[in-house]
């Protein structure tokens, strides 16, 4: 099912035309209501008449995310804040979370984008959506209750986590749609197995998975356990949350981006240069329809490639694959950003241990977890186990208040932790993604 | 009155308690007494040896977690009661113990208890004014 025919299957010509129109009123709009984007044009030497072609784009500077933490809270916003509806934030790596604004229309944006989503994935009116994203700061639960509206479907706000009430709603109220991470997908089924729900008698036919990285050999360990089909999703709060990238039913091969809102390029993330289709690279977006926080090539860290051969859905626009990889050392646990500058903020905190430390992730009955193994200081010594476990305690109490994660933290020797020459190796992902 | 305790971090792993053993051996040192405190993930090794300053020294130097902890030595007299006896005294001048443990004299005499207290010079001050027997340093490293 396509959601919007008119600018879905868009002639790629037409497409290109309306991006560069709409790209122009972008940079006329930045340069003169965020100061932010009037300085960056002002040192790359680019006045936003300079925009007369789509390549022209690569005049542009980029966007980081130590941007928006520089300009905390509200700084780049390019509306006055009377404008702004709605406001989500998501994790930092400093503790201040990066914050992100809509105006009315920015909200009905997203909720289109949700729309061409669930649609993509054969949702409709009639269907029920168990909406099992997390609400709150969060985007992915709001975002997809939005789209979910917006197509007709029954939507069951019942956000992440008590995968007991999640079976039972799933079995009593017929849910034919759920939303959720991969990851937590694969729990619930194993909860239904102990619980001795009947996969059969569920009336579930498909799942819109994302917010983590996962991979095809999981896809189809998901498909034949709940007996479904299985849609990958990709979105990022800065650039509007779920909904930037979705997969269609009929493929199930790469995530449609709706271009005729954002301008999609891949770069070479050490150097900048925009690299062909098809070549694997930084992700960089461009936001060429929203209001309150657009943004200009905004550098993502998430590693893919873009496919441009024609879909066999007849959707027009240019497909990114999964997620390889990041070119920061950021780690999405449960869905949660983390950075290992934030788990280190919290331990040179404490006196009693040292620098150095490692985080381990591994996936074990298919949810992630997080231990981090941190090593004592040397000339400060407890010899009494409950203040050591106390310590630990207080560790892993900070981390969840913090970054939202449970975690374990053990305690290690003095000099265990392996030492790098150059920069510290501080994680070690055992899963196998 | 006072009695230096080497203390040792020690994770779960085989071969770790050998490690620390073996290493001591090796360097003449001879190990008095000792208690191993452990959790799922870690231990604590407490030693009383007969060189203190030399064993921390080795330790150290061949990188193990190690501290250094005043305890105290308490002769227990080996009748029912007597352990009580000491706790009794304690409890009643409001000291904590962290932990504590036993071991012999090799000539057959009374036990001895090592404390560790939360107020190691008010507990000396008290049990030698209660009339307990504590024991120096020297003459456990030496014994």
């Amino acid at each position: 099912m396509i959601w919007n025919q008119q600018y879905e299957t868009m002639p790629r010509d037409e497409l290109r035309k309306l991006q560069l129109l709409r790209l122009k009123q972008l940079c006329e709009n930045v340069y003169h209501r965020v100061p932010f984007y009037k300085n960056a044009f002002d040192r790359a030497g680019v006045k936003p008449e300079d925009i007369k072609s789509l390549d022209d784009l690569q005049k542009l500077p980029f966007t980081y995310k130590q941007d928006m933490r520089d300009n905390y809270p509200f700084g780049m916003f390019a509306v006055p804040q009377e404008q702004v509806v709605r406001i989500h934030a998501s994790s930092g790596t400093t503790g201040k979370p990066t914050v992100v604004g809509y105006t009315a229309r920015d909200v009905d944006t997203w909720a289109e984008l949700m729309a061409r989503t669930m649609s993509a994935a054969g949702v409709g009116r009639g269907d029920i959506l168990q909406n099992a994203y997390g609400y709150g700061l969060f985007t992915g639960g709001l975002g997809a209750h939005y789209g979910g509206e917006k197509i007709g479907a029954s939507v069951i706000p019942i956000s992440g986590g008590n995968s007991k009430k999640q079976l039972m709603l799933l079995k009593d109220f017929g849910s034919t749609a759920i939303s959720c991470t991969p990851s937590y997908a694969l729990s619930l089924y194993e909860t239904a197995v102990e619980e001795g729900i009947n996969i059969d008698e569920l009336k579930l036919r498909v799942g819109i998975f994302g917010a983590e990285p996962w991979t095809d050999a999981m896809r189809q360990e998901i498909e034949a356990k709940w007996k479904i089909d299985a849609l990958d999703i990709y979105g990022l709060s800065e650039i509007i949350g779920p909904g930037v990238g979705y997969e269609c039913v009929e493929e199930k091969r790469g995530m449609h981006i709706s271009e005729d809102h954002f301008i999609v390029e891949t770069i070479d993330p050490k150097t900048g240069e925009v690299l062909p289709a098809g070549e694997e690279g930084e992700l960089v977006f461009t936001t060429i329809t929203k209001e309150a926080i657009p943004l200009i090539r905004y550098r993502t860290r998430d590693i893919t490639s873009l496919i441009t051969d024609p879909c066999k859905c007849g959707r027009s626009s240019v497909r990114m694959q999964k997620v390889t990889g990041r070119s920061d050392d950021m780690l999405i646990i449960r869905g949660v950003n983390v950075f290992p500058s934030q788990v280190e903020a919290i331990i040179v905190t404490k006196k009693e241990l040292s620098p150095h430390y490692l985080l381990i992730v591994d996936r074990i009955d298919n949810m992630d977890t997080l231990e981090v193994q941190i090593e004592l200081a040397e000339g400060v010594f407890m010899d009494t186990i409950s203040r050591l476990q106390e310590l630990a305690k207080t560790v892993e109490k900070e981390i969840k208040d913090m970054i939202g994660v449970t975690c374990k933290v053990r305690i290690v020797e003095h000099k265990t932790i392996a030492r790098s020459e150059g920069k510290a190796m501080r994680v070690l992902d055992k899963r196998k993604l | 009155m006072k009695l230096q305790q080497i203390s040792v971090f020690i994770e779960n792993q085989s071969g770790r308690l050998y490690d620390v053993t073996n290493l001591l051996g090796q360097n003449g040192i001879n190990i008095r007494a000792l208690s191993l405190a452990d959790t799922s993930d870690f231990g604590i090794l407490r030693l009383i040896v007969n060189n203190p300053e030399n064993a921390y020294k080795i330790l150290k130097d061949n990188e193990f977690t190690v501290g250094r902890t005043e305890v105290v030595a308490v002769e227990v007299k080996d009748e029912p009661g007597g352990l009580a006896e000491i706790l009794g005294a304690l409890s009643k001048n409001e000291i904590n113990v962290e932990y504590m443990y036993a071991f012999v004299e090799p000539s057959g005499g009374n036990a001895i208890m090592i404390f560790r207290f939360d107020e190691t010079d008010k507990a000396v001050e008290k049990l030698t004014a209660a009339g307990f027997t504590l024991v120096p340093g020297n003459k456990i490293y030496g014994i």
